[in-house]
């Protein structure tokens, strides 16, 4: 996955893209057969011992997840850990240090 | 009514200007002012349509004439589809090759030359795009040829023209040969064709900015600066003549191979007419 | 439907640790909690399979940045920020998709209540947003149109 992430006044920018078909297990592939669902469920974040991000995703969200936040009490070279699991037991992660601005 | 008035001054100026062509005795250094004044007249078309609209930012194409469509776009700006792309091609691009030569070998400056395509190679005769010079560096080297409209080719062109970035367009037209290309380039350009008997110039000049059903038509000035582009519509990156083709099954016209004389023609003219601008690729699209 | 992850984060000491708990979690206990809701296929439904029914009221203070148009139903940038004080969740549905959940954020601790990603569209709806603060949901929706292309190619 990639992750930008910057800070400025101790406010961290994030924005990550993370690179996953999100199969909605509805689309016929070229042979007319469904392709089953398969799509991120959950990615979490952390950074400095916390948990900073947490969401659960479903086949709505676009193929590629990107994804954006913030969050407070940041400072350059903190690292950010961010993690993903799916909806078959497929699961990924990454981490950036954050930039200062 | 005032764009029918200059269509209709550029059709039959073309034509006379081939009829120059095929009867007059070749004068090698007239070619490039003909068509330096066929760009003057192509591009203060658009000026005049879209005075507001600098020059540069026709690169942009549809971002730069409709603002709902440019915030989508500015969005996905933020961490745009096509920068996998770019990485993967990256990787390609410097990957070994059977015989441990690479595509870096062939290219230099690290591959940031898309500003070198597409031109016309007088040896051969022929106008040469860049991913056509992509394929035949494999091949020379021992290697298959990619498929031309999507994949592999186009991740690493795109990787080209994300590090040729800010290159000016600015294809020259020396030679006889070359202009005959440049002219049957334009010419199809104009030509009417398909079921629905539309030409590019119809859509793309006539038409730009405007409504065709959903889809808001993008200007010709700037058509080839920014490919190959990540499109919505087909999840991936994908190449112009990939787009060419699309177009021309859109219009119920036979689409041409990827990379045939007729789309490399096309593609010549169509830089030619966004000499001045910058290369921008690769870009996002819908 | 059980202790809530936030507890169940809680007892576990540290977030960190509880990082390394979720990736050991075994598979239906997480199904188990986002399933519901994901797989209702009505919009009242999935309110409510995620919330349980906590009551809803209109808000202004939810501000849901989408397009009019979007270009692509497959990408639809959304981006949704709230003012609301003491917000924890916000979730971000649509009514036209068989699955009209389409993300959850929790809005942690340090979080600002403040998201962007891409979502698809099937078609022509709203964009509803709901915000829970405290034992309170708040609503703002917004229509994106959604059309195909007519020389797309």
């Amino acid at each position: 996955m990639k992750i930008k992430a910057s800070v400025q006044n101790n406010v961290a920018s994030v924005k990550m893209l993370i690179p996953h078909p999100m199969e909605t297990g509805r689309r016929k592939d070229q042979g007319g057969a469904i392709v089953p669902a398969k799509f991120i469920t959950e990615v979490t974040a952390t950074s400095g011992g916390d948990t900073v991000f947490h969401a659960e995703l479903g086949p709505g969200v676009s193929k590629n997840p990107y994804l954006s936040f913030q969050f407070d009490g940041a400072k350059a070279g903190d690292v950010l850990k961010v993690s993903w699991v799916d909806s078959t037991g497929g699961s990924g992660n990454g981490e950036a240090a954050i930039a200062a601005m | 009514m005032m764009k029918s008035k200059i269509l209709r001054r550029l059709i039959p100026a073309a034509l006379m200007v081939s009829g120059v062509m095929i009867s007059g005795p070749a004068q090698a250094e007239n070619y490039q002012k003909l068509v330096d004044a066929d760009v003057q007249e192509f591009q203060a078309y658009f000026h005049k349509e879209f005075p507001d609209v600098k020059l540069a930012d026709f690169a942009d194409g549809v971002y730069a004439l409709n603002e709902d469509a440019r915030n989508q776009w500015k969005e996905m700006e933020e961490f745009p589809p096509y920068e996998l792309d770019v990485e993967a091609g990256k990787a390609l691009f410097n990957k070994p090759f059977a015989n441990g030569k690479s595509l870096a070998s062939c290219f230099p400056d690290g591959g940031a030359v898309r500003g070198k395509y597409p031109y016309f190679d007088e040896k051969r005769g022929e106008v040469v795009t860049l991913e056509m010079a992509i394929n035949e560096c494999r091949v020379e080297n021992g290697e298959k040829a990619w498929p031309w409209k999507k994949g592999d080719l186009a991740k690493v062109s795109a990787y080209m023209a994300y590090i040729s970035r800010g290159q000016k367009v600015d294809v020259k037209v020396k030679s006889k040969a070359a202009y005959d290309a440049y002219m049957k380039g334009k010419k199809f350009f104009y030509a009417k064709r398909g079921m629905l008997n539309m030409s590019c110039s119809g859509c793309h000049m006539e038409y730009t900015g405007r409504n065709l059903r959903a889809e808001i038509v993008s200007p010709a000035l700037g058509h080839t600066t920014h490919f190959p582009v990540f499109r919505s519509k087909w999840g991936e990156t994908g190449t112009l003549h990939k787009r060419y083709a699309g177009c021309n099954k859109n219009i119920g016209a036979k689409p041409f191979p990827a990379q045939s004389e007729e789309y490399r023609n096309l593609e010549f003219f169509q830089t030619v007419m966004s000499n001045g601008l910058e290369y921008n690729g690769p870009a996002s699209r819908k | 439907m059980g202790i809530s992850r936030r507890d169940f984060c809680r007892t576990v000491a540290g977030s960190a640790a509880s990082v390394a708990v979720l990736a050991m979690m075994p598979g239906d206990l997480m199904a188990k909690w986002s399933d519901k809701a994901f797989t209702a296929n009505e919009l009242d439904a999935a309110i409510a399979a995620k919330y349980g029914s906590l009551p809803i009221e209109d808000s202004s203070a939810i501000e849901i940045k989408a397009p009019e148009i979007a270009e692509n139903g497959a990408f639809v940038p959304v981006t949704i920020s709230t003012t609301i004080p003491g917000v924890t969740n916000i979730s971000i549905f649509t009514p036209a998709n068989f699955s009209p959940l389409v993300a959850s954020f929790d809005v942690l601790p340090r979080m600002k209540p403040d998201v962007s990603f891409r979502m698809r569209m099937a078609k022509t709806a709203n964009v509803v947003v709901i915000a829970q603060a405290g034992g309170k949901l708040y609503r703002t929706v917004r229509e994106v149109k959604v059309t195909i292309g007519g020389c797309g190619g």
